[in-house]
């Protein structure tokens, strides 16, 4: 038995079994990025033969360029402020469908729905809510007798909206995720509370929070990962407009590549997203790793 | 026993009214898809008649089932490769605990966090190079590629799950590691496979920056790409593009109302297991 399991845990003859993704990994992921640091460093257009070395002139321009400072704080509102704003209201709408009655089924099903519709559709129907002519929000302030407001008129507002909105698109990914964890705590934890006259309110801080943990850090992953990408509802949004007020980093890459035809600055632009997302994965992997120690 | 009586009206009501919520955007889409463009009533009230010719005019006026086709061709050629794929390599990962497999798992986090965007310039560059613009192929690999990781993560933990002594058992009766894969597990990975495919499918379905980068040519265009050319082109007709919206929405929904139960616990059983 011993020599089966040794044989078994030596396992070298499986690395086979993962080579198919390791190559797609180097041929469409690591290849790209190598071949990317090449072209950052060039005034490429992106379709033309000649071309120019700049050095590095591209990422000294990227830390004095208004347009990219307004996308790398937009981009934290829609990573961190999303993350924030799913998970407390995902946690709120779990805690209140954890409880029996009547319709919670289809409350969870139409929270969840949403987050199927791709974030594109989702940006087009938030447009028709935000126009001013004929806009589904201005009817509401007509009928309150308040004054048209043109939404997405001003950049820090569109900021907002664009949070809001992709927020309640995918507030039911933390939903379900919160749900699915408050059902692994045991009820006897309630009950011994109880006995003990302990408040809603400690329960929940003293019980409820800290068995969620592992729910709360899938959760929390989950949506840094999208907000930091943010792409397809920002374009069919606002396009990044007013002016580049609404960029995220993503949509401020492809601007740049389509409309401005620079796509060396562009790719310096991706690097540095890279390497500002994996500061993030290696922090988030060292909250994993240490989770994983507790339990 | 008042109180619990109020409360018993109380949580439905509120449900109620988190449901109209959630739902009031795509109501707003059907109100507008359903009437003339010449009505200017109010978003919120449905017509007293129903217009369907903007869902006639948003099929014809962008090629949809050629579109709705490509998009499908797309979508069973990346699941069954990421399914494929992905089972296979989170095989070693989850049994196998040596150095470079905790490498490589790293490895496979880091290219789930990259965002698309970062690298689209010099992948369109590759895949010029590689004559993988405007083809399904090329298309199908570079969305495999970026659905792998939460594909090999789902399946290796639920590899972990599996006990050992199976493995082991096979071990003694004389497989080796790729037949105990082929016969003893891959049997018992339909139930997370289900999970994989409305994931992985969905994301391929409703994908955006690739198709907009790799499959410009309009006879390749899926749906999210003909949708953001509708919007474009026909940004006047705003009927017709709401009716747009809601048919590019219809699939999914359509599947998650009878797959419902697959679409929510897919979700749960990653996130809590």
């Amino acid at each position: 038995m011993k020599v089966f399991r040794r044989k078994w845990t030596s396992g070298s003859h499986l690395y086979v079994m993962y080579l198919p993704a390791l190559i797609l990994f180097a041929v469409f992921v690591f290849y790209p990025l190598f071949e990317g640091v090449q072209i950052s460093l060039t005034n490429w257009n992106g379709y033309s033969q000649h071309y120019q070395y700049v050095g590095l002139d591209n990422f000294k321009m990227l830390f004095t360029d208004h347009k990219v400072i307004t996308a790398f704080q937009n981009t934290l509102v829609y990573g961190i402020g999303s993350t924030v704003i799913q998970n407390i209201w995902g946690l709120a709408y779990a805690l209140l469908l954890n409880q029996v009655f009547f319709g919670r089924k289809l409350v969870r099903s139409a929270v969840y729905l949403p987050v199927l519709i791709s974030g594109l559709v989702m940006g087009f129907i938030w447009y028709f809510i935000m126009q001013y002519d004929g806009g589904a929000l201005n009817d509401i302030m007509l009928l309150f007798g308040m004054e048209r407001v043109d939404w997405l008129a001003d950049g820090s507002r569109g900021v907002k909206i664009i949070l809001f909105a992709t927020s309640m698109q995918f507030v039911g990914q933390s939903m379900i995720i919160y749900l699915a964890g408050l059902q692994t705590i045991p009820k006897t934890y309630y009950e011994a509370a109880e006995i003990d006259g302990t408040g809603a309110w400690r329960k929940f801080f003293n019980i409820t929070l800290p068995l969620l943990m592992p729910a709360i850090i899938i959760s929390v992953i989950y949506k840094l990962i999208g907000g930091l990408q943010l792409f397809d509802l920002i374009v069919a949004l606002t396009g990044g407009g007013p002016g580049s007020s609404t960029h995220s980093f993503s949509t401020l890459i492809n601007s740049l590549y389509f409309q401005s035809q620079n796509a060396g600055y562009a790719t310096a632009l991706g690097i540095v997203l890279f390497l500002f997302i994996l500061c993030v994965t290696v922090i988030t992997h060292k909250l994993i790793s240490r989770n994983e120690v507790e339990h | 026993m008042i109180k619990a009586k109020t409360r018993g009206l109380l949580l439905p009501f509120a449900g109620l009214l988190i449901i109209l919520f959630h739902l009031a955007p795509l109501y707003i889409t059907l109100s507008i898809a359903l009437k003339k463009m010449t009505d200017l009533s109010s978003r919120w009230s449905i017509p007293n008649y129903l217009y369907w010719q903007n869902f006639v005019d948003a099929i014809n006026g962008s090629h949809m089932l050629r579109a709705f086709s490509n998009s499908f061709v797309i979508t069973v050629g990346t699941s069954f490769l990421i399914i494929m794929i992905g089972a296979m390599a989170a095989y070693p990962l989850a049994r196998v605990r040596t150095k470079i497999n905790k490498w490589i798992l790293n490895l496979v986090l880091t290219v789930m966090m990259i965002p698309t965007l970062s690298i689209i310039v010099p992948l369109y560059k590759v895949m010029n190079d590689m004559h993988a613009i405007n083809t399904f192929w090329g298309v199908i690999l570079v969305l495999t590629t970026h659905g792998l990781p939460l594909a090999i993560f789902t399946y290796a933990n639920f590899i972990r799950t599996i006990p050992r002594d199976l493995d082991e058992a096979a071990t003694v009766d004389g497989c080796n590691g790729y037949s105990v894969f082929f016969r003893i597990l891959l049997p018992q990975l339909k139930p997370v496979t289900a999970t994989v495919l409305i994931l992985a499918g969905l994301k391929v379905w409703n994908d955006f920056e690739f198709a907009l980068y790799f499959l410009q040519k309009p006879q390749k265009q899926t749906i999210t790409l003909t949708i953001a050319n509708f919007f474009s082109e026909f940004s006047s007709n705003i009927n017709a593009a709401a009716a747009a919206a809601l048919l590019a929405v219809l699939p999914v929904t359509i599947m998650f109302i009878f797959l419902q139960k697959y679409f929510i616990s897919g979700l749960s059983d990653g996130a809590v297991k």
